[in-house]
């Protein structure tokens, strides 16, 4: 386990490593140079270069490349173009919403998912089931933007049930007792955390259906039925311990795809997270914000890879064996 | 509506439950086309990507208008849906529903096109890295789990952010390179056992070179995973470019594509809701069509089912 730990660790910061210098070539192989094009007024060759100098864009690739991870090493990500901020101080800003949002997200993708497609597995071939299976494909395959749009729409704009966009209450927010921040806080994020978490649990769902159903045709539950037990205790303890094992390695996989989602759901509720940074940026030209977001998203996929991973091996007693 | 495009939208329909009806027709003559149609949706789905197929094809038909006329700026703007504008109007007065038609040509034909890009280099990386093996794979496979490290939209927007005014070929190009990892690995691992199996070694003993072995006789065995995830690619690629699209840096207006329907309809939302809603319905659709069709070929294309 601890060889096995050491090798995972080193694994997760290599990629981590080949992200960075990705996005570091990425930069450079781009075409164009900073201090050039677009200005509207021709800039003086002599200051340009001088410019140039200053940003140390005169000495080679490898030692412009060796400052960039000293930079980065120190949590520097560089100066935002647009922001007139720090790219950290920006990210720093971000990143706690986007967690928020994915977190809660990411537990009602998994909550819901679970119990709809253990339910759906009981109920196989029958009218439930049915019924979920066409709307679970339905959910699974809606643009996440679309389905935000749509849930503002009704639960916004007609409904008024709750807030059109952003964390809090911006007026009366900081008027409210403790207990009415959090409320304000939950209040604004039912409406973005269900649209992300409502497409992933419906693909979930399928999964967990699938996964349960294939269990369910194992001899050792057939063995439990034979035993005299409940259909309930059968299905709820001998098929689902097993039955939960993929769901760990959904976890994994769910974070790609939430944080891609995020970038979208963010800019439909207006809620300042990273991927609404890195959106907003790219209108900008501030490119120091969309690659510092991307290589902070990696770092949460490879973490997120990391932990499925480390909870795969405390859940199957039969992974060890390979680790080892 | 007129009436060409009025009798144009029942041919499509009609189009598509022939289609569907022959399907079934023909599909107790093997296993694996019973196997296809036990999956109840797959049917529905081959009936949905008929008919929207059908409206790419026959668009200037289907379209009672062009996809960027505007009718009457100020009479005609935000029209609810009726016989003559089915699916109303939108802030240019423009017919949703011609633009709809329109839109799934480029819709589609990107979907297509960048998973066709993803699948051809998934299959080529994925073999070449399972077939050669040593170094050739680790480093193929420690790229692949960089790519997949990088959530694809957080790549494409930085490369869209460093490359500007991207044309929309690129742009394409640039999907499509970005969503061969998943595929690169299910060919290798396919390809890692199928080079062991005696066929392959009979092969080499009669003398064939490596190109070919992997050409003719391991890649043909792959097909079946590399079909479904074509299948499921095209979805997340039309998801994709409608996101991209939304945020303002897929395809630009006024070339209508159901992505930037839903970004130009969205701050209408409340007058006229329509505009941002039946695109997001045709992707909705269309991908959840694909999904089916996908899960209903991997039971039909897997041998291993044929007892079931």
């Amino acid at each position: 386990m601890g060889l096995w730990l050491v090798r995972r660790v080193a694994a997760s910061a290599a990629i981590v490593g080949a992200v960075v210098t990705l996005t570091f070539l990425l930069l450079h192989l781009a075409p164009g140079q900073p201090f050039l094009p677009g200005a509207e007024t021709p800039i003086d060759p002599a200051v340009v270069a001088e410019l140039r100098r200053e940003f140390g864009l005169d000495r080679p690739l490898t030692v412009q490349y060796a400052k960039y991870l000293v930079a980065l090493a120190h949590g520097q990500l560089g100066e935002s173009f647009a922001l007139h901020r720090p790219v950290a101080e920006a990210l720093e800003d971000a990143i706690p919403n986007t967690l928020v949002l994915t977190g809660a997200a990411l537990a009602l993708d998994l909550l819901l998912g679970l119990v709809l497609g253990v339910y759906q597995a009981a109920r196989a071939r029958r009218l439930p089931d049915v019924a979920l299976s066409a709307a679970t494909l339905f959910v699974s395959s809606v643009p996440t933007f679309w389905l935000g749009l749509l849930l503002l729409l009704v639960f916004g704009e007609w409904l008024h049930w709750f807030p059109v966009g952003g964390v809090v209450d911006p007026v009366l927010h900081h008027s409210l007792p403790w207990a009415g921040r959090v409320a304000d806080r939950l209040w604004h994020l039912a409406l973005p955390a269900c649209t992300l978490g409502a497409v992933g649990a419906a693909a979930t769902a399928r999964y967990q259906r699938a996964a349960v159903l294939e269990v369910i045709g194992q001899d050792y539950v057939r063995t439990a039925r034979a035993k005299g037990l409940t259909e309930r205790r059968v299905v709820l303890v001998h098929a689902l311990r097993n039955a939960l094992l993929p769901l760990v390695t959904l976890l994994g996989l769910s974070l790609p795809f939430l944080l891609t989602g995020a970038v979208l759901v963010e800019t439909v509720f207006a809620w300042p997270g990273m991927g609404k940074l890195a959106a907003d940026a790219i209108f900008r030209r501030d490119y120091p914000v969309v690659l510092a977001a991307a290589i902070a998203a990696s770092v949460m996929v490879v973490a997120g890879n990391f932990v499925a991973d480390l909870l795969y091996t405390v859940a199957d007693p039969r992974i060890r064996v390979h680790g080892e | 509506m007129n009436l060409r495009a009025t009798l144009a939208l029942l041919g499509a329909l009609a189009l598509a439950v022939y289609v569907v009806a022959a399907a079934r027709r023909h599909a107790a003559r093997s296993s694996a086309r019973r196997r296809f149609f036990r999956h109840p949706p797959a049917a529905w789905g081959i009936g949905i990507l008929t008919f929207f197929g059908a409206l790419a094809i026959a668009a200037p038909w289907v379209a009672p208008y062009g996809p960027s006329v505007t009718l009457e700026i100020v009479t005609l703007q935000n029209q609810a849906p009726s016989l003559l504008h089915l699916l109303g109007t939108d802030l240019y007065s423009r017919d949703v529903w011609s633009r709809l038609v329109y839109g799934s040509r480029v819709s589609l034909s990107i979907g297509a096109l960048a998973m066709l890009v993803a699948v051809t280099v998934g299959a080529v990386v994925g073999a070449v890295a399972g077939y050669v093996r040593r170094w050739v794979d680790t480093v193929l496979m420690r790229l692949v789990d960089v790519g997949l490290a990088i959530p694809r939209i957080f790549l494409l927007l930085m490369a869209i952010a460093l490359w500007e005014h991207l044309p929309l070929s690129l742009l394409v190009l640039l999907i499509g390179l970005t969503g061969w990892f998943g595929t690169s690995r299910l060919v290798r691992a396919e390809v890692l056992t199928l080079r062991e199996r005696d066929f392959v070694t009979a092969a080499r003993a009669a003398g064939a070179g490596p190109a070919r072995i992997v050409v003719r006789h391991v890649l043909p065995n792959v097909a079946a995973p590399i079909i479904v995830s074509a299948a499921l690619g095209i979805g997340n690629v039309m998801l994709l470019e409608a996101g991209l699209s939304f945020l303002g840096i897929g395809v630009r207006p006024p070339m209508p594509s159901w992505g930037n329907m839903i970004a130009e309809g969205a701050p209408q939302l409340t007058t006229a809701p329509w505009s941002a809603l039946f695109p997001g319905l045709a992707i909705a659709l269309v991908v959840m069509a694909l999904n089916a069709v996908g899960d209903a070929l991997r039971d039909a294309l897997d041998p291993r089912k044929e007892a079931a």
